[in-house]
């Protein structure tokens, strides 16, 4: 079987301080792989190793294979559109000091789209499945750092889906939002799952348990254990594992 | 006990002698702040009470005459807004490349360091050493002559510091995140630079150059042995008038007019010295405050 992403004995540190230690996992295509673990366990080094961004911390180093698709991260030439293929919603929102449009606009202008109607349809649909579009659609020219914190992280997903990723990863996109919008953008995260492989860190235990496939959970750098989500809820292998999903962790 | 009662909100001893304190602390403070307006109001009054005989539209706009002790500055004031010119134009792009480089591409080790290191203490060098240092160099050793380029190569140097310095910092004060943002969507360093980080730092960039106007325009010892004259000979009208010196002419400048006028020459009518002062504080005050307009221009756009 093809993996959407795999981890082979990969271990990340920043300069004596290991993040990542001996990481091994698969994950599927269009399945929502939720990550969950406490602070500090490397989750989100997990996603910046997969779209290598971590070479942006001058100290990281990474060691093992990651395999995007099948190929080794490692060995792609064009970083970039690796990045474009990986779609990343940090878990503060960050909107570009331009307007909504082009906030959207940015991604696939830099891949050499610049048909006026193809990015017009083009914003429109990743304006819709972040559940923005509604609010926004009649101010199009505003820019996009005068939103609310709740619409500019939707506007922040509509940014990582504007580049047709394979890879959506979310690394606690509900901090920022109200619990409506949360259960919304939820249920497009469902519906998404058909068209791309979704990654789902988050602190929200219950969250990944209602969306994810299969779950993860990360403690001290460390991959504890894997597998379908009921049973990573209701009768893990590890005793942590248990202590944490049920709230006697610590 | 009955007392805290009436009035909870009753202050302590200590909290009395705590807004004692405060109160001294900022009279003191705002005292001090209001002291240093006098000197700049002071000078000016002064100047301008000198200067008040020759002051005219004619002492701007003509040439010094009769041994300087007749006619205006043209000659001088076109001499310094080329040299101004022509130095901005040299410094200004090799500060700010340097400056996007240092910010935006240099990773933290060694090299940078020294490099920052350097780019610090070249600002601390006094413009004299700069001065001799252009003979050397651009005068002596490229062989220029004196002349406007090689004056204009050593002030270059001399302003390059401070751009490269006020680069940077206009460039930092960008947010980290758009940039991890852009990143993140796939764009390259220099598109994310292009399309974010300039566009919302390039008032800062140029307001940091801007104020290297005044500095240009002021400074007489980089210019005293590489390229300024005492006395030139320019057209009192017409295109010579406005374009009087090519490159690799000496030429007049401000600065060091009002130094040969006040120490060096006979007879000069002390309110043409008064005068020249007096134009040159003018522009530095001009220059500064288009720079601030500008700033409050960039604040009142400011997109986050």
């Amino acid at each position: 079987m093809n993996y959407q992403v795999e981890f082979q004995d990969v271990n990340v540190s920043y300069g004596s301080d290991i993040a990542l230690q001996n990481i091994n996992l698969q994950i599927p295509k269009n399945e929502i792989f939720g990550i969950i673990g406490p602070a500090n366990a490397g989750k989100t080094t997990f996603l910046k190793a997969i779209n290598r961004t971590l070479e942006f911390i001058h100290n990281a180093k990474t060691k093992g294979d990651i395999l995007f698709n099948g190929t080794n991260v490692r060995s792609i030439r064009n970083v970039y559109e690796l990045r474009r293929k990986v779609g990343v919603v940090f878990p503060l929102p960050v909107g570009l000091p331009m307007s909504i449009f082009e906030n959207v606009a940015y991604a696939p202008r830099r891949s050499g789209i610049h048909d006026k109607y193809e990015l017009e349809e083009l914003v429109q649909r990743c304006l819709q499945q972040a559940m923005l579009w509604d609010e926004v659609k009649d101010r199009l020219h505003m820019l996009g750092t005068k939103l609310s914190g709740g619409q500019q992280q939707r506007l922040t997903i509509a940014r990582a889906l504007s580049h047709s990723p394979d890879v959506l990863c979310l690394d606690e996109f509900s901090i920022a939002i109200d619990p409506v919008t949360t259960m919304k953008i939820e249920d497009v995260l469902s519906e998404l799952k058909d068209e791309m492989t979704i990654i789902l860190v988050t602190n929200l235990v219950q969250q990944a348990r209602r969306l994810a496939d299969q779950t993860a959970f990360f403690n001290k750098s460390e991959l504890v254990e894997y597998g379908p989500t009921e049973k990573l809820f209701t009768s893990p292998d590890n005793q942590l594992t248990y202590d944490y999903v049920t709230g006697d962790f610590g | 006990m009955s007392n805290e009662l009436k009035n909870p909100f009753a202050a302590t001893n200590q909290e009395r002698q705590a807004r004692k304190k405060e109160k001294l602390i900022q009279l003191s403070t705002q005292f001090i702040t209001w002291l240093l307006v006098i000197p700049v109001v002071a000078i000016i009054i002064f100047l301008v009470y000198k200067s008040w005989p020759a002051l005219s539209v004619e002492f701007v706009t003509e040439n010094p005459k009769v041994r300087m002790t007749a006619g205006g500055i043209w000659a001088p004031l076109i001499g310094t807004f080329f040299l101004v010119l022509v130095s901005l134009l040299i410094a200004a792009p090799i500060g700010i490349l340097a400056g996007v480089y240092l910010n935006e591409f240099a990773r933290d080790n060694w090299l940078t360091r020294f490099i920052n290191l350097a780019v610090v203490n070249l600002a601390g060098v006094p413009s004299i050493v700069h001065g001799l240092f252009g003979l050397g160099a651009f005068v002596y050793f490229l062989g220029m002559d004196r002349c406007l380029l090689a004056a204009s190569c050593t002030v270059a140097v001399m302003t390059l510091p401070v751009i490269i310095t006020s680069t940077k910092e206009a460039l930092a004060s960008v947010p980290m995140s758009f940039r991890v943002a852009c990143w993140n969507m796939g764009a390259t360093k220099w598109q994310t630079i292009r399309t974010i980080v300039l566009p919302n730092s390039i008032s800062g960039i140029l307001t940091g150059v801007i104020l290297q106007v005044a500095r240009a325009a002021g400074e007489t010892a980089p210019i005293l042995f590489t390229g300024a004259m005492i006395s030139s000979r320019v057209a009192d009208s017409g295109w010579d008038a406005w374009v009087p010196y090519g490159l690799e002419d000496r030429f007049m400048a401000l600065s060091y007019h009002l130094y040969i006028i006040s120490t060096q020459w006979q007879n000069v009518p002390e309110s043409f010295k008064f005068g020249t002062a007096a134009v040159m504080i003018g522009l530095v005050i001009a220059v500064n405050s288009i720079s601030i307009g500008f700033r409050i221009y960039l604040r009142s756009r400011k997109k986050w």
